[in-house]
């Protein structure tokens, strides 16, 4: 069930790179969304859309000093967390929020055992469970992430461990606190699709028993297809169309995402034929147009576009859609 | 029947891992009697987990890494283990491009000297005929003239990936193995690179071995695609067949782990745990400890890819009929 009012808000957020010159620009320019208590939005776009940049602007993980936040919003719970001190941030992390990013070695610990590590979130956030007890709870979460022989492996180092086994580690010390929202970018996407399948069906079940709220964060688009209410489409640092998932595969609605789904191999309808690829590729930060950001790939762009940004605009059905034409497109 | 381009018999590469002081060494059988062939013109896609043989297969056929046991026909001729001099007049009709285009690109060599350069080694042409050579290549992989006087750096991996293709095709391939080739690129990028391997493709009129985890991009290039566990082909079959009416209980698992826009998601993986190590291959069937349907005799006797004697469709598993009958697989 669906709370109404939202976990997670982010209102016109806006988050500033600095380059090898010393300048300044937005890279993320002006992203609104919001995640709901048991909800999955799915945020989606290619490498360099900006989607990491948003993921970790909420909990003031930017790498400083070359990226900070220059504008909007970000509130948990009501609670804004673009202003909140360092101190105040790491407890929400410990104790609410959970990140999973895609490389696990920069985030767990090389000198601890595995089992230590998922002890320790135990001992923080469940202080009252006895030592057998949250031992048994550390095997029990290594088993829900499918470790294979979890008992034999409590007590390897993570470079002792495979990649995938690395990466759902991660995923139990995320979720044995028991979060409110889990933030996760690209969890998956240095895993076999077999290890995939297993991550993927533990966080769905988990979701349901518990309600946690998601941020789902990935490139592929089957991938957000599985698991995804809702599903904000990334472009060049803007979100370019948001829908609910199934209406946003049924009938999108920017020549982007139109442009993202035709690409695909799985969209041919003969094998061994040309794909129907965009032309050129997503504009670096300091190449972006001054219109449309898409403007250069997109085979509809005029003089309106190339010269004004399109603004988000929302619509009853749920879709929100940024772009000129895609009604007259759409006909 | 026309004669294969390339045919397999038997292909084993372990590699020798030391232990240690006085250990005895252990053997890691990255490739483990593997036969196939494959006709001019055609492509045999290959699949299959993380660490399961695939480049090493490739590295194997090329001669990259010296095969421990086997035989590699190319028209007929046994290239496994020759000499590097020996083996120089067929190492011009067998090319191979990897994921990461930088890591085979000199970074301090122009693009131009560095297509030019495999010309050079087979001294082929003057100077003269070299440069109108390399100004064909770079106009045949979509690059201007301009590129030769640039350095890769000064490239997206997208473009990087055509200065690949291009020094690949230099000597006029008959055989192309594609390792991962587009698995670092973003989605519009992967499309186009893509398509352009299937133009050249259909100009050369090359045989290819395409690599790659992605079983969608594997099913839209390939004309037959081999599934591979553990250093063994387990399916081999036309690429409808294999994607779409598996026969191998580890296929129809791998199959219904491939998340699709439009299925609904996992309720529960298909197949849990990980690949056994390749230093310790169990005997009997390789998949046993992963398959529900395993029996005595599969922990006993391994099974032989078996080919239908109606379709060609080869398979290596005791039980595939039966459990076909009785099992009905989400694909
Ligand atoms: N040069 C080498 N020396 C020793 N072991 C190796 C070497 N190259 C590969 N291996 C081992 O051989 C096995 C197969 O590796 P390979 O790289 O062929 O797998 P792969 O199927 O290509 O995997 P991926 O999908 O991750 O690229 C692995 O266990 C790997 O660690
Ligand atoms: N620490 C950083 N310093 C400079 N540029 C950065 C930094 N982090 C990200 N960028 C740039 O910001 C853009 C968006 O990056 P990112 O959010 O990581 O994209 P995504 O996650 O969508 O692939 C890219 O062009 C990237 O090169
Ligand atoms: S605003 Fe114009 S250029 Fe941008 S996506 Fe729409 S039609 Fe294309
Ligand atoms: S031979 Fe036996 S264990 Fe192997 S795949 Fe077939 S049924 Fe499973
Ligand atoms: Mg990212
Ligand atoms: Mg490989």
């Amino acid at each position: 069930m669906t709370d109404s009012s939202p976990l997670l808000s982010v209102e016109q957020l806006h988050v500033a790179i600095r380059n090898d010159h010393g300048i300044s620009r937005d890279m993320v320019s002006g992203v609104s969304f919001t995640v709901a208590a048991g909800e999955t939005l799915g945020l989606v776009g290619e490498s360099g859309c900006g989607k990491s940049l948003t993921a970790m602007s909420i909990l003031g993980l930017l790498p400083r000093p070359q990226a900070g936040i220059s504008g909007g919003q970000v509130r948990y719970r009501g609670e804004d967390l673009a202003g909140a001190s360092r101190q105040r941030l790491r407890t929400l992390r410990s104790a609410e929020i959970a990140v999973i990013f895609q490389d696990p070695m920069t985030a767990l610990n090389p000198v601890h055992t595995i089992g230590r590590q998922v002890e320790e979130v135990l001992r923080l956030h469940f202080p009252g469970l006895k030592a057998g007890d949250r031992r048994q709870r550390v095997l029990t979460l290594l088993e829900d992430v499918g470790i294979p022989a979890a008992a034999e492996r409590v007590n390897a180092y993570p470079h002792q461990l495979s990649g995938g086994m690395r990466q759902r580690v991660m995923i139990a010390i995320a979720l044995a606190g028991e979060p409110k929202l889990l933030i996760a970018d690209e969890p998956t996407t240095a895993l076999d699709v077999t290890i995939q399948a297993q991550i993927i069906s533990l966080l769905i079940s988990l979701q349901q028993q518990r309600g946690m709220g998601m941020l789902f964060i990935t490139h592929d688009l089957a991938l957000v297809a599985q698991l995804a209410d809702r599903i904000a489409v990334m472009y060049a640092g803007k979100i370019v169309e948001q829908q609910p998932a199934e209406q946003l595969f049924a009938s999108p609605r920017h020549p982007y995402t139109k442009g993202l789904l035709a690409a695909l191999p799985a969209a041919a309808e003969q094998p061994k034929t040309r794909l129907a690829a965009m032309t050129g590729q997503v504009p670096g930060i300091d190449q972006m147009p001054t219109g449309c950001r898409f403007a250069n790939r997109c085979p509809h762009a005029d003089d309106l576009c190339l010269n004004t940004d399109p603004a988000l605009e929302s619509f009853t059905d749920g879709a929100a859609v940024a772009c000129h034409h895609w009604k007259k497109l759409n006909d | 029947m026309i004669n294969p381009l390339l045919k397999v018999e038997d292909l084993t590469l372990h590699f020798p891992q030391s232990q240690g002081f006085l250990q005895p060494k252990r053997l890691l059988r990255a490739v483990d009697g593997v036969s196939f062939s494959i006709q001019p013109g055609e492509t045999l896609g290959l699949v299959g987990e993380s660490g399961c043989g695939k480049s090493s297969l490739g590295k194997a056929l090329l001669n990259l890494h010296r095969p421990t046991s086997g035989r590699v026909l190319f028209r007929g001729e046994n290239i496994a283990g020759l000499s590097d001099r020996e083996k120089r007049p067929l190492r011009r009709k067998m090319q191979i491009i990897f994921q990461d285009p930088s890591e085979s690109l000199n970074s301090r060599h122009t693009v131009g000297t560095i297509i030019e350069e495999p010309l050079i080694i087979h001294r082929l042409g003057d100077h003269r005929s070299r440069q109108a050579r390399v100004n064909e290549l770079l106009d045949m992989v979509g690059l201007p003239a301009s590129a030769a006087d640039k350095y890769p750096h000064e490239f997206s991996g997208g473009q990087r990936q055509r200065i690949g293709i291009a020094r690949a095709i230099a000597l006029k391939p008959e055989l192309l193995v594609c390792d991962e080739a587009v698995s670092a690129l973003d989605v519009s990028v992967q499309a186009q690179i893509l398509n352009l391997l299937l133009d050249i493709q259909q100009e050369l009129s090359l045989s290819m071995l395409f690599i790659s985890h992605d079983i969608s991009v594997v099913q839209h290039m390939s004309d037959r695609i081999a599934v591979m566990y553990l250093g063994r082909l387990l399916e081999v079959a036309g690429a409808s067949s294999v994607t779409g009416k598996p026969r191998h209980p580890y296929t129809r698992a791998l199959m219904d782990s491939v998340p699709k826009i439009g299925s609904s998601p996992v309720e529960r993986a298909p197949l849990s745990g990980d690949l056994p190590s390749p230093m310790a291959i169990p005997t009997g069937c390789r998949f046993a400890a992963r398959c529900p349907h395993r029996t005595e005799l599969c922990t006993r006797e391994e099974p032989a890819l078996i080919a239908d004697p109606n379709t060609a469709h080869q398979t290596a598993c005791h039980h595939w009929r039966e459990i076909i009958a009785t099992t009905a697989s989400a694909v």
